[in-house]
């Protein structure tokens, strides 16, 4: 006769025999769980990507850098650099160069309409006429040398042949590296010594409507110590500059814990892009100081402009420095002979 | 000619990193610089796999491409080379490679980069063959002698393979059939705009 207990054990026996049998299709199918093929799959991994991220990792040697395996973003750079830009800068440049022409063929070189007076007023001291220089000088070499990198191999390799045109590359590259130092010390020094006198203000709004005088002969808006053109030129190298420095302070120190590939192909696309604007502006900036307006060059050459000139682009600034009691002198070898 | 590739069969890769020591080995390449390197997906997670990635020598190269003073050139062999006399460090070619191969030493301007290194597929640079000047700059070329990427030919698993295009995509192949999954040819897509069916 068994005990109630060994009752109990016998069903619970069969109980436990019943469940396994129940289960058991599920065990077979988590057999077949292949923990081995269910890996990681590249495709798969690549399409789940968004824009500008990496396919990576861990890596047992000790450079981050290291654990990129596949950043399709390199692509889109390639793209940027190799189509993109060299749109973006030939519409820049060239356009501006066009715009140029086309300009001193209608309108021609802006005269002084009431003629040279030989009655000059200074216009910038020494130390105007250094800073600007110096910003100047450096930015001519740093547009030159950055223009040579990315447009050089189309333009000027063709010319020299490889050998020599990379030697030509490799000295631009370090007057591109060790001028960038003088040159944003150029722009600190511009900042300082001109901002003052380029706050925009009402006056600025009067000649901007009279188009500045560039477009009518013999209109000559009032303007103070720099006119609503010249603040633009002023703003646009401070804020150009500062954002070209900024962008070439990454791609100068690449090894800066923040210059990762993605900050690097970032900074790279700004200071492409900027560098081919602030070029195609400073063009029309040299062309108005130069070839496009008479007596312009003075200013920035000796320094003394010719008091006719400054009455007529500056007018209510020769009146300020009348009012200071610096007063137009006539220069020792300003008149004739006869 | 063949055109040669390199296939990382990511399901035997055990990520013992022979293949970079073997690399750094066989050329002396300088300090801090990897011309391979073995990338662990999904570590320590279901689906875990290991990488070996260098330079895939790419159809088109994107480096080659954006070269400011085009230093590269591929040989008969489709493997990508470059010269490092014309090399003038600026950085683009690491840019625009999508597998993070081209690397520099620190020794430019403010110790910023100095003339770009990258995997040679055993092949050397534009010097004469097997001189020293070539062996220097790029390390040794195995190509020259006849032999395959060490990398490749000591892989202890023949994960990583190397050699004509056809033939180690065919042994992937057949791989993937045998035991029925493949991770996929790491990188092929990008590198070559191919892949290999499985």
């Amino acid at each position: 006769m068994s005990s109630p207990r060994s009752l109990i054990n016998t069903i619970a026996a069969a109980l436990v025999i019943a469940f396994a049998w129940t289960i058991s299709p599920a065990a077979a199918q988590n057999n077949n769980f292949n923990p081995t093929a269910q890996a990681v799959n590249e495709d798969q991994l690549l399409n789940a990507l968004k824009s500008g991220d990496r396919l990576s990792g861990r890596v047992s040697i000790p450079d981050p850098k290291s654990a990129s395996l596949i950043q399709p973003a390199g692509q889109e750079w390639r793209a940027f650099h190799q189509n993109k830009l060299p749109l973006i800068g030939g519409v820049a440049i060239l356009g501006m160069l066009a715009a140029l022409v086309l300009f001193y063929l209608v309108r021609g070189r802006i005269r002084v309409d009431s003629g040279m007076s030989g009655v000059t007023i200074t216009r910038f001291a020494g130390i105007d006429r250094f800073v600007h220089w110096l910003t100047a000088g450096c930015f001519i070499i740093l547009a030159l040398s950055g223009l040579n990198v990315s447009f050089g191999r189309m333009v000027i390799m063709p010319l020299f042949g490889p050998e020599a045109f990379a030697s030509l590359a490799a000295y631009g590259k370090l007057a591109h590296n060790y001028l960038a130092f003088p040159f944003m010390l150029g722009l600190a020094l511009m900042f300082l010594i001109w901002v003052k006198d380029n706050i925009p203000g009402k006056i600025d709004l009067d000649w901007i409507k009279a188009g500045g005088g560039l477009f009518s002969k013999g209109a000559h808006p009032p303007a103070k110590r720099f006119n609503a053109g010249q603040k633009v030129v002023f703003w646009i190298v401070i804020v150009g500059g500062v954002a070209m420095s900024v962008s070439g302070w990454f791609l100068l120190f690449p090894y800066l814990p923040a210059a990762g590939v993605s900050a690097l192909q970032f900074w790279t696309t700004i200071h492409a892009v900027l560098a081919v604007l602030f070029v195609a502006a400073m063009l029309a900036h040299a062309y108005i100081g130069s070839v496009g307006m008479e007596g312009a060059f003075d200013a920035m050459g000796s320094g003394e402009v010719d008091l006719n000139w400054a009455k007529e682009h500056h007018a209510l600034w020769v009146e300020e420095e009348k009012a200071r009691g610096r007063a137009p002198a006539t220069p020792p070898h300003a008149m004739p002979a006869e | 000619m063949a055109r040669v590739k390199f296939l990382c069969d990511a399901d035997r890769c055990i990520e013992c990193n022979a293949c970079v020591t073997a690399c750094k080995n066989e050329h002396d390449v300088p300090w801090g610089i990897n011309r391979r390197r073995v990338v662990t997906i999904n570590d320590g997670k279901p689906g875990e796999r290991s990488v070996s990635m260098a330079c895939m020598h790419c159809t088109d190269a994107p480096c080659a491409a954006v070269c400011p003073v085009s230093c590269f050139y591929t040989t008969a062999d489709a493997v990508v080379l470059h010269s490092k006399d014309l090399c003038i460090g600026c950085g683009y070619c690491f840019y625009a490679c999508p597998f993070g191969a081209p690397q520099y030493p620190k020794v430019g301007n403010f110790g910023s980069r100095g003339k770009m290194d990258k995997c040679t597929y055993c092949a050397g640079g534009p010097e004469a063959d097997l001189t020293s000047a070539e062996y220097v700059k790029y390390g040794s070329n195995r190509l020259a002698e006849g032999k395959l990427p060490i990398c490749a030919e000591m892989c202890s698993t023949k994960s990583l393979l190397a050699g004509d295009g056809d033939i180690i995509a065919s042994i992937y192949k057949e791989r993937v059939m045998k035991r029925g999954y493949g991770s996929g040819a790491w990188g092929w897509k990008t590198a070559y705009k191919e892949t290999i069916a499985s």
